[in-house]
């Protein structure tokens, strides 16, 4: 098993970058930690720093003035990281891909490793994303 | 109070500058005044009205630009709208920041998206527009 | 007896859970001269994405769907200023269930909203016990919305003229069933904060706006309330159903964080009465009578202002006959309470700065993006905002230690 595979393989610790976005996918991700999801349980948590993470998951749609500090976060990972966009916003820019001040999707400025699309997504649904994720990169 | 008094006495205080008064509904009044009058027109409105200041809303329109002042009179659920119209080629009007504290941010936030320009706004710096479009760019008006 | 006294800057205790702070500065600056926080300064621009602008390319239907994403959390309340003001245009009058329905749905996302404060409140304060309940509590509120409208948040339930979904009746025992629920747990939750020793000692007379700041800021919403000025638009300038009910508009004097929580906690109370008495109403209309067929819209100007849990959400439009907006204007309350950090941050110490900030509930997006602290004299940063978090519930464990301590 290589060491890539080897880490990914449990315990997953995400670190949440949000963009310009109406705020609906960040609570979501935030309920993943109440009782009712209980993300914890399988060792997931989010942390406070770039450095500590295992995936970045981003949220929003991507304007002018975060691109530059999206870049920033994404040299700061330590690689290998996982790219995860979350949202319309985030995979498509959504509803606001039309703006004067968009600068994204998210896979235009990074590489992207899954999307979650929905508006917001569930819970069930970030979670089902980062699982088939995981399974995915260990060839399952 | 009703808005029909209200009205009343806007316009019998304000006669000479009033080019136009309407009571769209008992709860919406509007009225257009000379850009000159304004800081005059909303010190009496906060003094003796006792109003709340609602925001601003910019257009532009075949006039040039209008601004539309809102006020709310709470106890009454009463809109005074007031409503100026700024000529294209020098869209300026006397910034309102220095009588009340809470027309600070909507002053800055029109220059970015309109060019209008307040005279002696205490503070012009940039609010939403850094690093997301350029100096003299403004990204609501029609070209 | 030696009391030991910790030294709240040296000493960063991990508390989880973790709450998905940004590194970089986001939102505020506070130049700090030693402990106490002298100057508030607001940096923006991360979060605009020109709804304005957007809203000229989208008919008036598909608007609904843009101004809904402004802010999540008052989802249903931009949707409900922007009903208003067309409706205003269009010299419509909308059936009585349709109002009904929309009440409910403003009430409930009141419901949620104050329900998610709180548990922020808790976590900022360090009771993390707080914030998962009160979380898990608004778990049934969202099922709720997902039974009715088929999404947890942005319901697109409005429409000019009317509402786009009916609630049938065989929904609403359901509904009960969990506005019970969520009243006792209410109730459970304003015996356990509001009589809590520690939580007074880190609330009262901490953040305090006073009624002379909230008249000059033009303030509004709890905020506003609870330092003793009584505006609602629901009460203030009736729309949809709250002119055919019972209800009360719930304020407080001082004016503090601890009475902001109060205020938000009795109107908890307070909506789901307002939604009972909903069901009441829908009662005596016919079930699919929620719209006033509407074939165009005039050109003219309107304004359309509704109560979101943060205070007054304004929409102005202009139209011009087409089926398009000439001119949108949004304004959300928290452009109004914002500015207020000038007032309810400065003179306090540094670990109140964040309990201070999150007591005017700022769009949650803004709370999140707390900033760093800085030296007034040197203009150094000193502490990021995790750390500006921590030292909120740090000094909240002192507390509740030196309390135990005291015989």
């Amino acid at each position: 098993m290589s060491f890539k595979e080897h880490i990914f393989k449990k315990s997953l610790w995400l670190f949440h970058y949000g963009g310009a976005s109406c705020n609906n996918c960040d609570i979501e991700i935030l309920d993943c930690l109440t009782p009712r999801y209980d993300v914890e349980r399988f060792g997931i948590k989010l942390v406070g720093s770039i450095r500590h993470a295992d995936v970045l998951l981003v949220t929003g749609s991507i304007n002018k003035k975060d691109k530059e500090r999206l870049l920033e976060i994404y040299k700061q990972a330590p690689k290998p990281i996982l790219v995860v966009a979350m949202g319309a916003c985030g995979c498509t820019g959504g509803i606001f891909a039309e703006g004067n001040t968009f600068a994204g999707p998210v896979d235009k400025i990074i590489p992207v490793d899954a999307y979650i699309p929905g508006c917001p997504p569930k819970p069930e649904a970030i979670l089902a994303g980062i699982v088939k994720l995981v399974n995915r990169r260990n060839g399952k | 109070m009703t808005g029909a008094e209200v009205k009343q006495n806007i316009e019998s205080k304000w006669s000479g500058k009033i080019s136009e008064i309407g009571l769209k509904s008992e709860k919406r009044l509007f009225v257009t005044i000379s850009p000159e009058s304004l800081p005059e027109v909303a010190q009496y409105l906060f003094d003796d009205l006792k109003c709340r200041f609602i925001t601003a809303s910019a257009l532009q329109s075949k006039r040039g630009f209008e601004i539309y002042y809102h006020f709310s009179v709470d106890v009454i659920g009463l809109i005074i709208n007031v409503h100026v119209v700024l000529p294209e080629s020098k869209p300026e009007v006397e910034s309102l920041a220095n009588i009340s504290v809470a027309t600070n941010w909507i002053e800055r936030e029109m220059h970015e998206l309109f060019g209008i320009i307040f005279l002696n706004h205490p503070n012009m710096e940039k609010l939403i527009s850094e690093g997301n479009w350029e100096e003299g760019e403004y990204p609501l008006r029609k070209n | 007896m030696k009391k030991e006294t910790q030294k709240t800057i040296n000493t960063i205790i991990p508390i989880g859970p973790y709450h998905p702070l940004q590194e970089e500065p986001e939102l505020f600056k506070l130049y700090c001269d030693g402990e106490s926080v002298k100057d508030v300064e607001w940096i923006t621009g991360y979060n605009h994405r020109g709804i304005e602008k957007l809203s000229e390319s989208k008919t008036f239907d598909q608007v609904f769907f843009l101004v809904e994403r402004v802010c999540g959390i008052c989802s249903t309340s931009h949707p409900f200023a922007f009903a208003n003001c067309m409706e205003e245009i269009a010299g419509v009058e909308i059936p009585d269930r349709a109002k009904y329905i929309r009440s409910i749905i403003g009430e409930l996302e009141r419901i949620h909203s104050h329900l998610l404060w709180v548990g922020l409140a808790g976590h900022f304060l360090g009771y993390n016990t707080v914030f998962m309940w009160a979380w898990k509590y608004r778990e049934p509120v969202l099922d709720l919305f997902e039974m009715i409208s088929g999404n947890r948040n942005s319901y697109a339930m409005f429409k000019i003229g009317g509402v786009r979904r009916d609630i049938e009746n065989d929904k609403i025992p359901r509904m009960r069933e969990v506005l019970d629920t969520v009243k006792s747990k209410t109730n459970m939750l304003i015996g356990a904060v509001l009589d809590d020793p520690v939580i007074h000692a880190r609330t009262k007379g901490v953040g305090v706006l006073t009624k002379e700041d909230i008249i000059k800021y033009g303030a509004l919403g709890p905020a506003a309330r609870a330092s003793g000025v009584p505006i609602d638009v629901r009460r203030d300038d009736p729309y949809a159903a709250y002119p055919l009910v019972d209800w009360k508009v719930i304020t407080a004097e001082e004016g503090d964080v601890f009475s902001k929580a109060k205020v938000r906690l009795l109107e908890l109370l307070e909506s789901i009465s307002i939604i009972e008495q909903c069901f009441e109403g829908l009662k005596k209309e016919p079930e699919g009578a929620i719209e006033t067929i509407v074939k165009e819209i005039p050109a003219g100007i309107g304004t359309g202002r509704a109560e979101a849990p943060r205070g007054e959400v304004f929409h102005f439009v202009e139209t011009d006959g087409s089926n398009y907006p000439k001119r949108h204007k949004i304004r959300a309350p928290s452009y109004m309470n914002i500015p207020t950090f000038k007032k309810s941050c400065v003179g306090q110490s540094i670990s109140d700065a964040t309990i201070a900030l999150a007591a005017v509930d700022p769009c949650y997006c803004c709370t999140e993006r707390m900033g760093f602290a800085y030296d007034y004299e040197t203009k150094e940063k000193i502490l990021n905002g995790k750390d500006l978090l921590k030292l909120g519930q740090v000094k909240t464990k002192a507390i509740r230690a030196k309390m135990e301590q005291e015989p």
